[in-house]
């Protein structure tokens, strides 16, 4: 399989099960419209009645190239991963989002947490139960030496004492376990100080800190339980934190109805001083009036493409960017079994609220049916993590033929559930601004090696 | 080559000899492909 795409006036060919991307002239990209997958040495008579516009020489010569990419295995490769996807069973839990806080200081409109406390009432996690994850964490990361810990909520840094505690405990187990804990910290910023930004910047292998972009927008819809936006408060702690920080981070908001000229956002936090950015489509009923909707979608399309051209500037002129779903590695990345399976929800991956209750993760928190077990009364459901397990690119009959498989890996499971009723059916709203992403991170890769 | 110039070597099928679990902005729209190996 491949997929073929102008951008930018570039002609860019992805052959999907080998992960070469090629960028081919007028006559190549003609051609492929003519070849069914399959190739000999010899061209084949249809293919000069229907490029007759074309030397018969250039004809033989393109064709030539185009044989030896398929003789290489770099073209029409075949799809030999759902034997691999088949093999797929439970791992070892590695990876946890602890929600030490369900509740915020914020009520941000589109907030997935309904606004912090994912419906569920406001409540702070014990130092006690977040020990007790810590240890389930340990237990049931078996041979697995990394593991990762997201402190999440809700704000995070309305429980900071917790974290700390947590994190206290954890370095104490890692030499005893053999593990490496890398923590992570997503925060809206109201709460950060001097002792928050400076333990954050020693502590945390990453940071996500919450901003939508341009004051207007940030503050039309992250704002204060008065209604108050939270712009002004956040922007020089965060600047801050950033310049004194030798780690990881991402300043990460949201795009909606409200800013489909959300390049303009990217843009802005970059000119404050940020350099690995994530400005990302929100995802929400689509009812609401701040919700895309498939109308949006060329509207999307065209930022995208003018974002890409933007970002692709400041990389020619050696300015370091990272806009985080324009960042590809086109000769490594995720090996194929990582790409197969997904974020592993429920498998590798799960969350847990502040009374100890274990959710597949983040995003599945306080949908009952979807409950695995708790850290405080020692249950959990293997047969769901089972379940989970399961998951993977093969299963999902809309993904196995789509070229952006290896990309975005089936999609978000809570999404599907949400928006269209079934885990294993992907968002489509989400898929087609995922491929269109996909597409602008490799024109990016193809112009940048160009020059 | 004179009609095609190729990016990469392709880091799919050589990756299957690698899933060993060790490996790592989101949220919402979680990207496997943005990780690292």
């Amino acid at each position: 399989m491949i997929h073929k795409f102008k951008m930018s006036g570039y002609n860019i060919v992805l052959d999907v099960h080998s992960g070469a991307v090629h960028v081919v002239d007028e006559l190549s990209y003609k051609m492929l419209d003519f070849i069914d997958g399959h190739m000999t040495d010899q061209v084949p008579r249809h293919i000069f009645e229907n490029l007759s516009e074309y030397n018969a020489d250039e004809i033989v010569d393109s064709y030539n190239e185009l044989y030896i990419l398929y003789e290489q295995g770099l073209l029409f490769s075949e799809d030999d991963y759902e034997k691999f996807a088949k093999l797929m069973g439970p791992a070892p839990i590695k990876s946890m989002c602890l929600n030490v806080s369900h509740d915020c200081n914020l009520r941000c409109e589109y907030c997935f947490a309904a606004k912090g406390d994912f419906g569920k009432g406001r409540c702070l996690m014990s130092a006690e139960t977040g020990k007790r994850a810590i240890e389930f964490l340990l237990e049931h990361s078996k041979g697995r030496r990394n593991l990762e810990v997201d402190f999440f909520g809700g704000e995070p840094l309305m429980n900071f004492d917790v974290v700390k505690q947590v994190v206290e405990y954890a370095r104490s187990k890692e030499a005893e376990y053999n593990k490496n804990f890398r923590f992570t910290l997503t925060t809206n910023g109201l709460l950060l100080d001097d002792e928050k930004i400076d333990y954050i910047n020693r502590e945390m292998y990453n940071v996500v800190l919450s901003i939508d972009g341009r004051k207007e927008i940030n503050d039309k819809l992250r704002v204060t339980p008065s209604g108050k936006g939270s712009y002004d408060i956040i922007v020089r702690k965060y600047q801050q934190l950033v310049k004194n920080r030798d780690k990881d981070y991402y300043v990460r908001g949201t795009f909606t109805k409200y800013n489909l000229d959300f390049a303009d956002d990217v843009l802005h936090l970059y000119e404050l001083g940020f350099n690995q950015i994530s400005i990302e489509p929100v995802v929400s009923d689509p009812n609401l009036d701040f919700s895309l909707q498939e109308e949006d979608l060329d509207k999307i399309f065209d930022e995208y493409e003018r974002l890409a051209k933007e970002i692709l500037k400041l990389k020619k002129n050696k300015k370091p960017i990272n806009f985080f779903h324009f960042f590809i590695d086109l000769n490594a990345g995720p090996c194929a079994v990582k790409r197969l399976r997904g974020c592993s929800c429920g498998n590798e991956y799960i969350a847990v609220t502040p009374n100890g209750d274990i959710y597949p993760c983040h995003q599945f928190v306080g949908m009952d049916d979807w409950k695995m077990g708790n850290i405080n009364y020692g249950s959990f459901n293997f047969n769901m993590k089972k379940e989970f397990s399961s998951i993977n690119i093969y299963r999902k009959e809309e993904c196995k033929n789509c070229w952006a498989k290896f990309y975005c890996s089936g999609g978000c499971s809570a999404n599907n559930l949400q928006y269209q009723g079934d885990i294993l059916n992907p968002h489509k709203l989400s898929c087609e601004l995922e491929k269109k992403r996909l597409e602008c991170a490799i024109m990016i890769q193809a112009a940048l090696a160009e020059n | 080559m004179k009609h095609i110039k190729t990016l990469n070597s392709g880091m799919l099928k050589k990756s299957v000899a690698k899933g060993c679990g060790e490996c790592q902005a989101c949220k919402t729209s979680c990207t496997v492909a943005n990780q690292k190996c």
